[in-house]
C-alpha cells in the first residue's frame, strides 16, 4: 500500500502535543516539521521558541533549539546567524513576544535584514497567561485585561506588524497567513517554505504573521474561532503577500 | 612583547580579541565608549562579528544566542545599561552559557552621572538578575589587570558554563597606560557538547532555563549551587601589599585598591604599619583569606568609591573576628592618595589609643 501521509520526521517520535484543542500552534509545528523535512534541511535549522505557549516547541520539534527571553527571538536569532551564516535560523513567537516586548529588536532586525525566518503566530491574546489584550487585540474584542473590550482612547489601536514592517528597506518578505482552514493552512506551508528559500539564498529577512485560533482565551469552541478568524480578524489583518522585494 | 600605551576600555577589547571573542554586541554608553568604537574598527579587521544593537537587551541576546552555538562572545557597558543586561545573564546562568560581560561603572543610581564608581557591586556579585544564581566577577585595577582578566574572564565563563564579569570603572576605563600582551594565547580546548549546530547525524538538542517540574527546577538549582562552590573553592584571586608586618588592613578592589596603594605608601613613611588586601575576584570574595588575617590583624579598613557594598562581604568573611572601618565617597568622587592617607592615618590613631586604654 502507498504511504500517503506520514508524521514529519523532523518531530520527535512518541510525544502528544499539550496544546488546547483547536490551538493553531500544533498545526504550525508540524507546517514547520513538514517544511524542514520536504526541504531536507534537518540538519542546519536552528530554532528559537518564545516564552508564552510555544516555549516547548523543542519537545515537539526534533532540531536544534535554544529558548529566548520573552520578546528577544530577533536578537537571539541574530547571534545565532551571524555566528554561523550556512545554518537556517528561525525564531517562532507571539503577538505578545514580538509586537509589545520583542518590537525594537523585530523592527531592528529586519532594519539590518537579518538574514532569518521569523514565524509570527498572530492570535490577539497573551494565550499562556490566560488571554490578555495583546497589541494586536481588535477593537472592541473582549480580554481578561479589556474586559469591556479594547478601546482605542484608553488601549491604543492593534498594531499591525507587516504593515509596520513594510516600510523598512531590509524586509525582504513579508507576508499574511491563517491555519483556520485547509486551504489557508497549504496557504501558510508555502509561505513557510518561501521564507525558508529566501534565507537559503541569503535574500535578507522574511517574517510570515500567521493567524492563529486561541479558543481557550477567546472562550469559543474550535470551530468557532476558525470563522471568527475568517469574519472578524481578517478584516483588520488582510491576508496575502504584503511585502515581496526578493530577487 | 613591547608595550603598549592603551586606554583601558580599549585594552580590554584587545584582550578579548586575543582570547578568541568571535562576536562583540554592544551599544554606546559613557564611560565605556571607546570599547564599542574598538571593537566596531578591530572586529572586521579580524574577520570576526561586530554588531552596534538597538539596545542593551538587544545586545545580551545577541550574545546569548552567538553563545549558544559555542562562540566566544562579550558585549559591554555602563551601570545603567548594565541593569537592562541582567535579564539576558540571568538567562544564561540558568542555562548555563558563558559570555563575558564589561561593566565600566559611572555614578548612580539612575542616570547618575559618567564619573568613575563602584556602586554596582551588589548588583555584579549577588546574581544581580532574579534567581538563584552567581556570576564569575573579576575587578582589575590597571591597564595591565584589564589584560589579564579579560582573557582570564573567557576561560573561566567557558570553564564553568558560566556569565563572567569585568567590573571597571571610568577611571580605569579611560585612563591610559602601558600594557603587555602575552606572547602566546594558552589554547584550552572548551569541548562544548552543548552548542548547537544543527542536528547533524543526531537528535536535535535544546537549551533552556524553563524547568516547569518543580523537583526537576530544585535539582537544577543544586546543581548550579554545586557549580558556584567549586567556583568558589579553587578560583579566590586577591593581592596583598605590605600586608606582613601591618596591623591594620585596607581592603579595597579596582581603582580603589590603587588609591590604598597609595594612601598606604604615605603613611608608612610616617611609620603606620598599615597594609591591603585586594580582591582580584569579587565573586568568590576571598572570604577565607580575610579570616584567615584576622587571627594577626583586628583592625579592617574598607575603602569604596560607594557608600559601602563590599564592606559587608568582609563583615561576614570576619564573622566579629575583628573591627571593620568603611570609609566611602560616591557619587563619582574620586579620592586621592594624600586624602585617603589622612583619614587611615586618623583612624589608625584611634585604634591605637583605643588598644592603650
Amino acid at each position: 500500500m502507498k504511504k500517503v501521509y506520514a508524521r514529519p520526521k523532523s518531530f520527535k517520535q512518541g510525544i502528544s502535543f499539550h496544546y488546547c484543542p483547536g490551538c493553531g500552534h500544533s498545526i504550525i509545528h508540524k507546517l514547520i516539521a513538514q517544511v524542514i523535512d520536504e526541504l531536507g534541511i534537518r540538519e542546519k535549522v536552528i530554532g528559537v521558541p518564545p516564552c508564552g505557549c510555544a516555549v516547548l516547541a523543542y519537545n515537539y520539534l526534533d532540531i536544534d533549539m535554544v529558548e529566548a527571553p520573552h520578546g528577544r527571538g530577533a536578537a537571539v536569532a541574530t547571534g545565532i546567524k551571524r555566528v554561523l551564516p550556512h545554518n537556517l535560523v528561525f525564531s517562532y513567537q507571539g503577538d505578545g513576544d514580538l509586537a509589545a516586548i520583542g518590537t525594537a529588536e523585530t523592527i531592528h532586525a529586519a532594519n539590518r535584514s537579518e538574514n532569518i525566518s521569523i514565524f509570527f503566530i498572530n492570535n490577539a491574546v497573551y494565550g499562556m497567561t490566560g488571554g490578555q489584550m495583546a497589541p494586536t487585540t481588535l477593537l472592541g474584542q473582549k480580554t481578561s485585561t479589556s474586559p469591556a473590550g479594547r478601546e482605542a482612547k484608553r488601549d491604543g489601536y492593534p498594531i499591525n506588524m507587516c504593515d509596520l514592517l513594510a516600510t523598512l528597506k531590509g524586509a525582504v518578505y513579508l507576508e499574511r497567513t491563517a491555519v483556520n482552514s485547509p486551504a489557508n493552512i497549504m496557504k501558510t506551508k508555502k509561505a513557510i517554505t518561501r521564507s525558508f528559500q529566501i534565507q537559503r539564498e541569503n535574500q535578507g529577512f522574511s517574517l510570515i504573521d500567521i493567524l492563529s485560533p486561541c479558543p481557550t482565551n477567546w472562550r469559543m469552541s474550535p470551530v468557532e474561532s476558525c470563522r471568527w478568524i475568517d469574519e472578524v480578524m481578517i478584516k483588520s489583518y488582510p491576508l496575502g503577500v504584503v511585502k515581496d522585494a526578493t530577487k | 612583547m613591547a608595550k603598549r600605551l592603551m586606554r583601558g576600555n580599549e585594552a580590554i577589547g584587545e584582550a578579548a580579541i586575543f582570547a578568541g571573542c568571535r562576536c562583540y554586541f554592544g551599544y554606546p554608553i559613557t564611560p565605556q565608549n571607546e570599547l564599542i568604537e574598538y571593537m566596531a574598527r578591530r572586529m572586521p579587521e579580524e574577520g570576526r562579528v561586530f554588531i552596534q544593537s538597538e539596545s542593551e537587551l538587544a545586545a545580551i541576546n545577541m550574545v546569548l544566542g552567538a553563545s549558544a552555538v559555542g562562540a566566544r562572545a562579550m558585549t559591554s557597558s555602563s551601570s545603567p545599561g548594565f541593569s537592562l543586561k541582567q535579564e539576558g545573564i540571568s538567562f544564561m546562568a540558568g542555562q548555563e552559557l558563558p559570555a563575558v560581560i564589561v561593566n565600566i561603572m559611572r555614578g548612580g543610581p539612575g542616570l547618575g552621572n559618567i564619573a568613575p564608581a563602584q556602586s554596582d557591586y551588589f548588583q555584579a556579585t549577588k546574581g544581580g538578575g532574579h534567581g538563584d544564581y552567581h556570576t564569575i566577577v573579576l575587578a582589575p585595577s590597571s591597564g595591565q589587570e584589564m589584560v589579564d582578566l579579560t582573557i582570564e574572564a573567557f576561560r573561566l565563563a567557558d570553564l564553568y558554563r558560566n556569565p563572567a564579569i569585568i567590573l571597571g570603572d571610568g577611571m580605569l576605563g579611560q585612563m591610559m597606560e602601558p600594557v603587555v600582551f602575552p606572547e602566546h594565547m594558552e589554547k584550552t580546548e572548551f569541548p562544548k557538547e552543548y552548542a548547537l549546530t544543527g542536528a547533524k547525524g543526531r537528535p536535535g538538542r535544546f537549551i533552556c532555563s524553563l524547568i516547569l517540574d518543580t523537583k526537576e527546577m530544585e535539582d537544577h538549582n543544586w546543581k548550579l549551587f554545586r557549580k558556584y562552590e567549586l567556583i568558589e573553592k579553587r578560583e579566590v584571586r586577591y593581592k596583598t601589599f605590605k600586608l606582613e608586618d601591618a596591623d591594620l588592613a585596607v581592603v579595597a578592589y579596582g581603582t580603589a585598591a590603587r588609591i590604598a596603594k597609595g594612601a598606604i605608601k604615605r603613611v608608612r613613611e610616617e611609620g603606620l604599619r598599615v597594609g591591603l588586601i585586594q580582591p582580584i575576584t569579587l565573586w568568590p570574595f576571598p572570604s577565607q583569606f580575610i579570616r584567615k588575617t584576622s587571627r594577626r590583624i583586628k583592625d579592617f579598613f574598607v575603602f569604596e568609591m560607594s557608600t559601602g557594598q563590599m564592606v559587608y562581604d568582609v563583615k561576614l568573611a570576619l564573622e566579629g573576628e575583628g573591627r571593620v572601618y568603611f570609609h566611602g565617597r560616591p557619587g563619582g568622587i574620586v579620592t586621592t592618595p594624600l586624602e585617603l592617607s589622612r583619614i587611615i592615618s586618623r583612624h589608625y590613631y584611634q585604634v591605637k589609643k583605643g588598644k592603650e586604654k
